[in-house]
């Protein structure tokens, strides 16, 4: 059986997990979660579960990693050897490095950088439970911790990945789409000004349907970013 | 979306009052990085507010304060950031010939020179006056353009730490250990029979007898939390 003939969306257009194809997983955020941190949030997106930790900014070490105009973001992706159902084995791999270079280039957009040279801001991003859209969830919780820990941006970063199964396009792909689905497209968005910071897209897409992946991502991002702002209005701290 | 209420100035009370921030009445507009809080013209720019495209937008979370013509964020949380005249406490983290660098918990490590140093030793001899690891109070000399500071011990009280503990606090929270006319602070040292220096990057040195010391650390680990709690959790 090839992936394909796998239905995923009923006549209805209800999916696999009883969501309409423009419908967002339930979302949660927690900040403080990490007490010895600069700043930290915890996100929960469906069964994904994030915490992010942002330590700095600080000096840069070793020196040559500095640079004398602006301060380096160092963002560290990693996910738990138990976050899945296959254990993965610890320690950074290809693609824990291309995800920590991709979030690193999308906060490095917002990140007032240039007003700490020759410091380093840390961000670790660590999964503690994966479902899909791991990047995703990452990256939005790495921008809130970042606020949290009250360093200078222009805006959030919230990233939601869309994608078509069966033919159908549809918003927030889970396991089951994303493995079987025939095409992804993550992209991180800034809530505020609407502009792109990040765009990756996996599989085939016609243009009519790339711009229904793209209103359904952009208008996701604008609801997720009142909840990233609302969560860190009202404080941060885990009672 | 929940909540709704959007800072923006034009939302703000219309009652002209110039004179000093925003209405104390009004409950304080919170802020998220990225917020719109209107036009900027006829408005100057504060701390953590830049202006995009002639509207004003916040950089950090925190309060908006409308002070007369200018619009500020006080930061819920910051790191420290040095300026020259701060009474630090500094911690040597390595040493050359005739430098000591230190870490003051600012984004960069502050240096110290041999001239400023708080006695008169050969070239070669930093290590035998203050080694690797030990604590200083200190005061910021100079901030320069790169932000590389230079702190100084040439001064009243500034010395080497010798007895006592150094305990962290956020540095947004030391308004609050020391009070009003630093009323707060006077009581704890009474209280404890303590000598508590609070150093303007957040470190506080306490020295005095054990249970002194004890009750002053249990105090400021109190004020962290509570300070941490009087704010909810996050949001579902």
């Amino acid at each position: 059986m090839g992936y394909g003939d796998v239905q995923m969306i009923d006549e209805n257009g209800i999916r696999v997990d009883g969501r309409k194809a423009g419908d967002v997983r339930p979302i949660s955020i927690e900040l403080g979660v990490v007490p010895v941190a600069d700043g930290s949030c915890r996100m929960t997106w469906g069964t994904n579960e994030v915490i992010v930790a942002v330590y700095g900014p600080m000096e840069a070490h070793p020196r040559k990693i500095q640079r004398q105009d602006r301060a380096v973001l160092d963002v560290r992706y990693n996910m738990a050897p138990f976050s899945t159902s296959d254990r993965i084995r610890p320690g950074f791999n290809r693609r824990s490095r291309e995800i920590s270079k991709v979030t690193s280039d999308a906060l490095e957009s917002v990140v007032l950088l240039e007003l700490y040279p020759r410091s380093k801001i840390r961000v670790e991003i660590e999964i503690i439970c994966a479902e899909a859209g791991t990047r995703c969830v990452g990256l939005t919780a790495a921008s809130v911790a970042l606020a949290d820990a009250g360093i200078p941006m222009t805006d959030l970063v919230v990233s939601v990945a869309s994608g078509k199964i069966n033919g159908v396009v549809v918003c927030d792909l889970n396991k089951a789409e994303d493995n079987y689905g025939e095409a992804d497209l993550p992209m991180g968005v800034l809530p505020n000004s609407g502009e792109l910071a990040f765009l990756q897209m996996d599989g085939d897409l016609s243009q009519e349907e790339f711009q229904e992946a793209w209103d359904y991502n952009m208008e996701a991002a604008i609801v997720i970013g009142d909840y990233c702002a609302e969560a860190l209005k009202n404080g941060g701290y885990n009672l | 979306m929940k909540g709704g209420s959007v800072a923006r100035l034009d939302n703000m009370s219309g009652k002209g009052n110039a004179a000093g921030p925003h209405d104390s009445q009004q409950a304080p507009l919170l802020v998220a990085p990225g917020e719109d809080l209107g036009d900027s013209e006829d408005y100057e720019v504060g701390h953590g507010v830049i202006v995009m495209d002639g509207r004003l937008r916040a950089t950090k979370q925190g309060q908006m304060k409308k002070d007369g013509k200018s619009v500020s964020i006080l930061p819920s949380r910051t790191k420290y950031f040095p300026r020259p005249g701060d009474l630090v406490i500094g911690l040597v983290e390595g040493c050359t010939n005739n430098i000591w660098f230190v870490d003051i918990g600012a984004p960069f490590n502050a240096i110290l020179p041999m001239s400023l140093g708080p006695a008169k030793m050969e070239f070669g001899g930093t290590r035998s006056v203050i080694d690797i690891g030990e604590a200083i109070l200190c005061r910021v000399q100079e901030v320069e353009e790169t932000h590389s500071s230079v702190v100084t011990m040439k001064g009243m009280g500034l010395r080497k730490i010798r007895s006592g503990v150094v305990e962290d606090i956020d540095p947004h929270l030391l308004g609050r250990l020391i009070g009003r006319q630093g009323k707060a602070l006077r009581q704890l040292k009474e209280d404890t029979e303590c000598r508590v220096v609070a150093a303007e990057n957040g470190r506080i040195w306490i020295d005095g007898d054990f249970e002194g010391m004890l009750e002053v650390r249990t105090r400021l680990r109190a004020m962290t939390a509570e300070a941490k709690a009087a704010t909810p959790g996050g949001v579902a």
